[in-house]
């Protein structure tokens, strides 16, 4: 049994996904603190126009209202109880607008991270994880998402506990991280390091990748690095449209659409095969990154020089795959090990 | 890694051995060792003071320039952290008793409407982890919050944190109303989080923009050590 993203994946060599949920509910209202996931029952108008505005942009994949649809999140919002009714809606609406887009288009039910730092760090277990991820997974399912997509995560560990919620509601799922320090995740991980995660899970996603991040370069340096890796899993790019600048009172990304139309294209050379935005990604930018993959033929990878030439230049001068990081530090000569 | 690497023992090195040995116990995050560490330098006539600054901060500044620097991540501090504040537990009583200088206070908080705070638990940690005192508010801080903290707690530096672009516009709302009361000079204002960059810190008022929970480190200790010779310089 296949499932829809898989069977679309067979018959496509790339395929757009959306842009930013959050820059598009701001800006239809949404107030800073508030979570989005309640507008799923709130203003399921707004959310219905959200969607809509990525399938007609020309998306093949589309994320759901439910980034933050854990109960640890949800909890922010004294909402936790309604955990699985909120990503249930959230596919709901999803699964409605994408049956009248009239081909197929696919309805991810976005996953993002718990918010809480794992053991033995912090205070996260494995097994509460995995039970978060899989009540807003069982949601998410009911509503009608054809696959999960997990999100901006940062821990492997916390990777891994999403990949045991989706295999327990038994569903299919893409899985991305945050690549936003030095290259790496917040918590140290290469894009190397990811791919070897990957292929370790249990429950191995359809296609993992990087989203958000810092700016377009950095991302395209990750989905190298995850090539070089030499993984033959679809690869997933969702970069920001630019980094954010503040301008008299408020806030814009600095990417425009042709930035990000280089973008898609060079994501796509360098491997990617799902490819969209994240923050600050809207409609026209979706709409010109389409016509670019649609209009620009193949070329061979982006040199890393060709990268920051089209697009600006890296956050750090290594991503931690080559041997030009910072070195470590000499030690006084004994470090001990705990039993 | 062989046998007699696992036996060290602790009480039979010499000060700068141990101190040494302290700053590798730190760095890969044994709470235990440090406790340990911490009580035989007492033992030895050390004030809890020298003990903070000389071998605690010492190796915790180690451990903020390998994450400055991108060789440590997260996790690493974490456990760092985590091994700080145990040897900080068994010091902070000491401290007062003694009245040992105090190197410095600080609020912080995630501003209002912007509730991710784990940079923001990062930079509390660290500072901590520095030998700072660091009064916690949490989360969606409206500006009363944090002025009544900054009074309440008698702090030397504010620090806020957001994490999104719809929410950081909200700081400078906080140092204008400081401005308005007149206080904004009584304190230093940090500020960080991960869509914000230098300009912007400028732009709204704020002594400095921290880029990460190292910088943040060593930009407050440059301002809270500038302010100290201003207020020498008018004495």
């Amino acid at each position: 049994m296949t499932s829809p993203l898989a069977r679309l994946l067979e018959t496509r060599d790339w395929l757009m996904a959306d842009g930013a949920t959050g820059t598009t509910l701001f800006n239809m209202g949404l107030q800073s603190g508030d979570a989005p996931e309640l507008w799923n029952e709130e203003h399921p108008d707004r959310i219905t126009a959200l969607y809509k505005g990525a399938v007609d942009a020309g998306s093949d994949i589309f994320l759901t209202n439910s980034f933050g649809g854990t109960r640890s999140r949800l909890k922010l919002h004294q909402a936790e109880d309604r955990c699985y009714d909120l990503n249930k809606r959230a596919a709901a609406i999803g699964r409605e607008v994408a049956d009248k887009a009239g081909r197929t288009v696919i309805v991810a039910g976005s996953m993002g991270p718990t918010g809480e730092i794992m053991a033995p760090m912090g205070p996260l277990t494995h097994e509460r994880a995995v039970e978060m991820f899989h009540e807003q997974a069982e949601g998410l399912r009911d509503g009608g998402a054809d696959v999960l997509w997990v999100e901006t995560i940062s821990a492997p560990e916390e990777y891994a506990a999403a990949a045991e919620g989706c295999r327990l509601a038994g569903m299919d799922w893409c899985g991305t991280m945050s690549f936003d320090t030095a290259g790496r995740t917040m918590m140290g991980l290469t894009s190397a390091g990811m791919t070897e995660l990957v292929e370790k899970l249990g429950h191995k996603p359809l296609g993992y990748g990087a989203n958000c991040g810092v700016g377009a370069s950095d991302l395209l340096r990750t989905v190298l690095g995850f090539r070089a890796a030499g993984s033959e899993r679809p690869v997933i790019a969702k970069g920001n449209a630019g980094i954010p600048k503040y301008h008299e009172g408020h806030i814009h990304y600095d990417g425009t659409p042709e930035l990000m139309a280089r973008y898609a294209v060079m994501a796509r050379d360098a491997g990617a095969t799902i490819i969209g935005g994240c923050c600050g990604t809207t409609p026209d930018h979706l709409r010109a990154m389409r016509e670019a993959l649609e209009t620009t033929p193949r070329g061979p990878a982006p040199t890393l020089d060709e990268i920051t030439q089209a697009l600006g230049g890296f956050s750090s001068g290594s991503d931690g795959t080559d041997d030009n990081g910072p070195a470590a530090r000499e030690r006084s000569g004994r470090r001990r090990v705990r039993g | 890694m062989s046998d007699d690497q696992d036996d060290i023992i602790l009480a039979d090195l010499d000060d700068d051995e141990l101190v040494g040995q302290m700053y590798d116990d730190l760095y890969d995050g044994l709470k235990e060792e440090i406790e340990e560490s911490v009580n035989i330098l007492l033992a030895r006539g050390w004030t809890p003071y020298d003990i903070l600054t000389k071998a605690l901060v010492g190796g915790m500044t180690i451990v903020g320039n390998d994450f400055r620097d991108g060789i440590l991540f997260v996790p690493e501090v974490l456990m760092a952290a985590n091994a700080m504040k145990g040897g900080m537990a068994i010091l902070k009583p000491l401290l007062v008793e003694t009245g040992a200088p105090r190197i410095g206070k600080m609020v912080i908080g995630t501003v209002k409407g912007d509730i991710h705070d784990i940079g923001k638990n990062l930079v509390g940690m660290m500072m901590e982890g520095a030998g700072f005192e660091v009064v916690d508010l949490g989360i969606n801080n409206a500006v009363d919050a944090y002025l009544d903290a900054l009074v309440a707690e008698d702090a030397d530096i504010l620090g806020m944190s957001a994490l999104l672009t719809t929410t950081m516009p909200y700081m400078k709302v906080v140092i204008d109303t400081m401005k308005e009361k007149g206080i904004r000079d009584d304190y230093i204002v940090l500020v960080g989080g991960a869509p914000l960059n230098e300009e912007f810190g400028r732009a709204i008022g704020a002594d400095a923009y921290c880029r990460d929970a190292a910088v943040a480190v060593e930009t407050a200790k440059e301002f809270v050590l500038r302010r100290h010779n201003q207020m020498a310089a008018r004495a």
